[in-house]
């Protein structure tokens, strides 16, 4: 994306709902209004109890102060959702669709407005919206580089973050060419989950931040003429760093919760995550060792946001509406950030606050292994869709039949 | 015998329902599957992906090695065990065995044999001298041996299953006595004179373990290899592909594991003619097998005793797990125990084991009423079972990953959704089980008996619910048991046809499971196990009650 039209979207954002606050206000009564009786069914990946109990908590809110009932439904695939609503839309069935909300980003975000699937534009007439931190956090206004559009309202940002175990490692590396050496040295300790799976590709985008000339590149669809040159970098250094990875990169873990069990189990030294607060959370929750401590990488990492968005098929937009609005108060919001509970980093711009809210964050003790903000770095910006796609690919015909 | 003339009665009506039930679904999954792989480009592409061949291969594999392993170790055991104490407590196991979730049953054993696992923790680091886990490539390995034996240790149970309900048809122990009385050993006296009898009642049950092998979804996300995976797993995850552009690639891909589960059973077919040439040589060169007892003892010992032991064990790992706090390597128990997995389980826990156990109530009464249904009327009208057993085979052969969304396009265009449409969904894969674990029981009855009754004056009514139904209890409730199983064990069609607004255990367990949580697995497999081990504990310990005065009845 341009950097003019970056500019543009962030100012439409903080002053459209500035002219026309008082319009709204009358409107989301009406919304309040017929969302009483209305119940949701959220459609939200249920691998993590932490999330799921967050949601329960959520739907209390949600029927003690709006008269919505939530229903989680638990998903093993984010992608099961969506193949859902796709074949609603085949099958010519537009009202009383399965889904009312869904959990999102990125690529999924990218295929359901391809393909229609979205209701919207809704975001940005939330009455907490103005509260959303569009300016300091760019991953909020554009998704994989696609811009939102006010098509998924968001609910907490996600920066990739490295754990590793104090106990083990006092000294961990410093940016992606310490991390290189360290795995030469240390042969065994280190992996990543495989691609396609979103954190092995998170991965492969982070070490292309880092070996590619030209980062801005990134937030342009993949260039076939100029692909071979940009990827170069990432390959040399996946090329040598394989025979030192855990079991000789003849073996991958599946998923960010699968390479989270190798650190618990001493399989690896360091591991990562893409939520800065994961680990002091999984330490109160007695799932890790309380030795585990995070880092970033010099330069910074990659972060982005998690979406809620509304099927375009949905019969109860209204009551998806109060819970996307719901989930952006600034309670809800520091319930995520809260290690104890989430240790989700809220999408929330602090200086928006009253004292009061404010206050709320401020009291968050953020766990001995969350790193402050200002010691986790710079967010790097997703790169374009196009590059997740293709660098999977890519991995799979490079790594993805041991040789 | 009267000549039962082909009324147009309920019978028939059965029939057809059985066939639509079936048929339906199937041809319009496979409708929604076959018609994205002749997209033009969908073959090649899938001819151009480098890993087609080694998974392939790897589907063949595993899928043909584990299934001679299952069987060898299920014949061994009925040679060389039976009578025996062992082969009680094989019995009284059977059950909960059974009803292992397959994905539990897998990380179960991950957790034993990985090289941070209970095994690995037991011996360090006093006996290894490890104080963090060695690199060793045991789980997921290039060969598939992991699991090819989590495969053998979850078909064992299944295949002793359809043998005990096959057994009092074939008049195994006075066979035996016989061959015994003539100077053969046990093994070979089994061997001439049972398992003739018994394979052919065993042979479709093992053809569904064959398909169910090279197909497994669950099983080799956990076990198998990574690099490529085996076939079933690289078509969910192109299915699953967030931008919806892997479709067509599944869809050929889906057509490809079709035509391998075919050619994988042709070549059974193949190895069964060579096996019957085998054992009549055998049977012709008179060997008495003098000394193949104590082989077919041993060898049936350590196949029984390693299978059941690690299903247990992963199983009591998994347990532990469910209440266990902190837990590093290499402490062989947990630092602390917590029971938050349990509490936070609890709510939700009585709706969602209600709809899993109406569900698969419905399921398995439905699924049995239309069984019986069509063998009846395959007695009475002397019917050929050819093209029934053709369209039986579907929903097993192809993936249901790329099968589901063909049937949800059906169900979404015709209106149909929600309990009914579930349940529906719930009977095509129940079915063909429930069929496969009854017919070749039924078919098997000594055919003489209802000439005789008939000659006596019973109608053809009385004979079915005063002497067939009877005699075969036990094969009809383990059919029931099954089918039960079956039903409880459906994650995908609950959660497409229902809409996702169905909870049942199973649903809930493999969602939670998705991110490979050992606490909430343990957890939840109990939770799951609880049902299908109550339904086959009453198929196997209810005619064992009925028919405590019938020797000729005992399994």
């Amino acid at each position: 994306m341009q950097r003019r039209d970056f500019g543009r979207l962030v100012l439409a954002s903080v002053l459209v709902p500035t002219f026309a606050r008082q319009a709204k206000a009358a409107d989301w009564d009406a919304v309040l209004a017929a969302a009483k009786g209305q119940t949701v069914w959220w459609h939200a990946w249920g691998g993590d109890p932490k999330i799921n109990d967050f949601i329960a908590w959520v739907g209390t809110l949600a029927a003690e102060r709006h008269g919505v009932t939530l229903e989680h439904v638990k998903l093993a695939s984010t992608a099961d959702a969506v193949a859902a609503v796709l074949a609603e839309q085949q099958a010519g069935k537009t009202t009383g669709g399965s889904v009312d909300l869904i959990w999102i980003n990125g690529e999924n975000f990218a295929a359901m407005k391809a393909n229609g699937l979205l209701y919207g534009p809704f975001a940005e007439s939330l009455p907490n919206w103005p509260l959303v931190d569009m300016s300091g956090k760019p991953a909020l206004v554009t998704d994989f580089t696609l811009p939102t559009m006010g098509y998924e309202s968001p609910w907490a940002m996600a920066q990739l973050v490295f754990e590793y175990d104090s106990a083990r490692l006092p000294a961990p590396p410093a940016d992606l060419a310490a991390l290189r050496d360290w795995v030469l040295a240390n042969p065994g300790r280190f992996t990543y989950p495989q691609p396609p799976d979103y954190l092995g590709v998170t991965f492969l985008k982070q070490v292309l931040y880092g070996t590619i000339a030209d980062p801005e590149r990134l937030q342009a669809p993949v260039d076939a003429a100029s692909y071979a040159a940009d990827t170069a970098g990432l390959w040399a250094l996946l090329d040598q760093m394989h025979p030192a990875l855990w079991r000789s990169a003849q073996a991958f873990p599946a998923s960010e919760p699968a390479m989270g069990q190798l650190l618990a189990d001493a399989e690896v030294d360091i591991a990562f995550a893409f939520n800065p607060g994961r680990a002091s959370a999984e330490i109160a929750a007695g799932n890790l060792p309380d030795t585990i401590r995070t880092f970033t990488l010099a330069g910074g990492t990659i972060g982005n946001a998690s979406f809620l968005a509304i099927p375009f098929n949905s019969s109860v937009k209204e009551g998806a509406q109060v819970i996307t609005d719901l989930v952006l108060s600034p309670e809800v919001q520091a319930r995520a950030q809260d290690p104890a509970v989430l240790g989700f980093q809220t999408v929330l711009n602090l200086a928006a606050l009253t004292a009061q809210d404010r206050a709320r964050f401020d009291a968050l003790d953020l766990g001995a292994a969350t790193l402050p903000p200002d010691r986790l770095g710079p967010a790097l910006l997703e790169p374009h869709a196009s590059w997740s796609v293709k660098l999977a690919e890519d991995w799979q015909a490079r790594y993805g039949v041991a040789r | 015998m009267t000549p039962a003339a082909p009324r147009p009665g309920p019978l028939r009506l059965v029939l057809g329902l059985t066939i639509a039930a079936l048929a339906v679904p199937v041809l319009a999954g496979l409708w929604g599957t076959v018609t994205p792989a002749l997209k033009p480009g969908a073959l090649a592409a899938l001819w151009d992906w480098p890993g087609l061949f080694p998974a392939a291969r790897l589907s063949l594999v595993t899928g043909i090695g584990s299934t001679v392993v299952a069987l060898a170790i299920t014949l061994l055991i009925l040679a060389g065990l039976r009578g025996t104490r062992a082969y009680a407590a094989l019995i009284r196991l059977l059950s909960p065995l059974l009803s292992v979730p397959h994905a539990a049953a897998a990380l179960g054993l991950a957790f034993l044999i990985t090289p941070s696992g209970w095994i690995a923790r037991a011996l360090s680091p006093w006996a290894t001298g490890w104080d963090t886990p060695p690199d060793l490539l045991l789980v997921n390995d290039p060969a598939g041996l992991a699991l090819t034996f989590g495969l053998i240790a979850k078909e064992v149970p299944f295949l002793m299953l359809m043998a005990l309900a096959a057994l009092p048809q074939t008049d195994a122990a006075r066979r035996i006595t016989l061959a015994e009385t003539l100077g053969y050993s046990r093994a070979m006296g089994f061997a001439l004179t049972v398992l003739p009898a018994l394979y052919r009642q065993l042979r479709l049950p093992v053809y569904a373990v064959l398909a169910y092998a090279m197909t497994t979804v669950d099983m080799a996300q956990i076990l198998g290899p990574t690099l490529p995976p085996t076939l079933s797993v690289q078509i969910t995850l192109w299915m699953t592909d967030p931008d919806l552009s892997g479709r067509p690639l599944a869809a050929a891909g889906a057509l490809l594991q079709l035509a391998l589960v075919i050619a994988a059973l042709g070549f059974w077919r193949g190895a069964e003619v060579a096996a019957r040439r085998t054992l009549r040589h055998l049977a012709e060169q008179g060997h008495r097998g003098a000394g193949l007892d104590r082989l077919a003892v041993a060898l049936a010992t350590l196949g029984a005793g390693t299978t059941t032991a690690a299903l247990l064990a992963g199983l009591a790992g998994l347990a532990l797990w469910s209440l266990a706090g902190l837990w590093p390597f290499p402490d062989i128990l947990p630092e602390a125990y917590s029971l938050q997995t349990w509490t936070r389980a609890g709510p939700g826990v009585w709706q969602a084991t209600a709809a899993t156990a109406g569900l698969g109530l419905a399921t398995a009464l439905i699924a049995l009423a239309l069984v019986l249904g069509c063998l009846e009327a395959e007695q009475r009208f002397a019917l050929r079972a050819g093209r029934t057993r053709l369209i039986l085979w579907l929903p097993l052969l192809v993936p249901q990953i790329a099968f589901l969304p063909g049937l949800h396009a059906l169900a979404l265009a015709t209106g149909t959704g929600g309990w009914a449409a579930t349940l529906a969904a719930h009977l095509t894969f129940s079915l063909p089980y429930a069929f496969l674990s009854l017919a070749p029981a039924f078919r098997a009855l000594d055919p003489r008996l209802a000439p005789l009754a008939a000659s006596l004056g019973a109608s053809p009514d009385r004979i079915f619910w005063t002497l067939r139904l009877p005699l075969l209890a036990r094969p009809v409730l383990t059919a029931a048991a099954v089918a039960f199983a079956v039903s409880v064990g459906q994650y995908l069609p609950t959660l497409l046809m229902g809409g996702g607004r169905i909870e049942t255990l199973t649903t809930e367990a493999v969602a939670l499971s998705s991110g490979g949580n050992r606490r909430l697995i343990g957890a939840h497999a109990l939770l799951q196990m609880a049902l299908p081990a109550l339904a086959f504990a009453l198929a196997t310990g209810l005619p064992a009650l009925a028919f405590r005065r019938r020797r000729g009845m005992a399994p």
